[in-house]
């Protein structure tokens, strides 16, 4: 069986014909949204985040049909042609990245997170950030990047 | 995934007919429920989503009752000015489920029919005294929870609200397991129109009554009136985590830190 759907994929009207039981992060991958990744298969490793309707959700744990009528944002709706989002060049000045495959999930939690705290300490960092999981950096450069991202948000 | 049909019904009466079908599984917030489906230990014919029927939303207060949807989301609990006004350990119970992207699509409906035995919500919905609301009728919460993964619900029988009497105090706490922020053992301990309830979740195969701590709290609502009662820990959880033995010394550590917690 099948669904058809329509919602906002960065900003763009899109109208998909999925099957019921596709999850968002298949929908967002095969559409060509590749910076959603996928890193376990148990819900727990955060690479896949995404925005629905401005709240940070983890797209493999989302069916596509659940999207219907939904703004989603990935990390490819952030940056402009010319330009990285604020986050995202914090990401780099810090060296908040080894590998870089949780940085997509990381930069979208981060972004959440500004949206409700402005002013994150570490402490708020690290809680928010627990659904999100790097084998690499061991954090600290990752809070260091979302502190300065906060602030460097502030001045766009 | 095995293959399932998608249903996405806007109002409780086609939402209940859907459910006569007893393949078919109501989904939720899905936090549970999809990484069970992706892990194929589950198969269901039909998922019937609840998210467009707006009156399973939102948090009202009337008459020293606060009523939460079965829709509502943690992140909504956590945040609504409300709950933490009148139910502050409540709104602080939300915010340590999960992590914040479970806490977004998480709900208190889906949480409770679940009734994992490590879930937190099973503490404040016992602890608290409150009254599940169905489509069908009105369920207490001693008797909601009827064992591991068990509750009360028919079959088709959908919750679609949660009221919690506004308690004089009440506190919550608990050891979580570091990973998976479910809790090893947490423990509710709340006063209310004069009754003490102590509801014990994580430690057993269901939420449970500390009925001996409940009756040192009625004489004495202190820390020490707690911290000294040992439980009976032999048909406790045994796991990697945590032996019965150590759960049932958290039970005594967090109900006392509970009471503090409460004020």
């Amino acid at each position: 069986m099948t669904v058809s759907i329509s919602f906002q994929l960065n900003g763009t009207p899109t109208q998909l014909e999925v099957p019921d039981s596709q999850l968002l992060s298949e929908a967002l991958r095969q559409g060509g949204s590749t910076g959603t990744h996928i890193g376990c298969d148990t819900s727990q490793c955060g690479a896949c985040v995404v925005h629905v309707d401005g709240q940070s959700v983890k797209s493999c744990t989302l069916l596509t049909a659940q999207v219907d009528g939904k703004s989603v944002t990935t990390i490819e709706g952030l940056a402009n042609a010319e330009d990285m989002h604020p986050m995202q060049q914090a990401f780099k000045n810090h060296h908040g990245l080894q590998c870089g495959f949780c940085t997509p999930g990381m930069v979208m939690s981060a972004i959440d997170l500004v949206n409700h705290h402005p002013d994150p300490d570490e402490k708020q960092i690290r809680e928010w950030l627990e659904g999100n999981i790097c084998r690499c950096t061991g954090y600290h450069n990752i809070v260091k990047a979302v502190q300065h991202g906060a602030q460097m948000m502030k001045e766009v | 995934m095995y293959d399932f049909t998608y249903h996405k019904p806007s109002d409780l009466n086609e939402a209940g007919q859907l459910l006569t079908n007893d393949e078919a599984k109501v989904v939720a917030g899905g936090m549970t429920l999809i990484p069970t489906l992706k892990q194929r230990l589950a198969q269901h014919s039909d998922l019937v989503d609840l998210s467009a029927i707006a009156e399973l939303n939102g948090i009202t207060q009337t008459d020293g009752v606060v009523r939460i949807g079965a829709m509502t989301t943690h992140s909504d609990v956590h945040h609504s000015e409300l709950v933490r006004s009148s139910i502050p350990a409540l709104a602080d119970l939300a915010g340590q489920i999960g992590d914040v992207q479970v806490r977004n699509r998480g709900t208190i409906g889906g949480s409770i029919a679940n009734a994992d035995p490590a879930a937190d919500y099973p503490a404040a919905v016992v602890g608290l005294g409150a009254t599940v609301h169905t489509n069908q009728r009105d369920i207490s919460a001693d008797d909601f929870f009827t064992a591991m993964f068990e509750t009360a619900l028919g079959d088709g029988e959908i919750i679609t609200a949660v009221s919690f009497p506004v308690p004089d105090k009440a506190g919550y706490a608990k050891f979580a397991n570091p990973a998976s922020r479910y809790a090893i053992v947490g423990v509710m301990v709340a006063h209310t129109q004069g009754e003490t309830r102590v509801a014990v979740t994580g430690a057993a195969g269901s939420v449970f009554r500390a009925s001996e701590m409940e009756q040192a709290l009625a004489d004495d609502f202190s820390a020490e009136a707690v911290r000294s009662i040992a439980v009976a820990s032999d048909e406790f959880n045994s796991d990697i985590h945590a032996s019965a033995e150590y759960r049932g010394h958290l039970v005594s550590v967090m109900a006392a830190r509970a009471v503090m917690a409460a004020g």
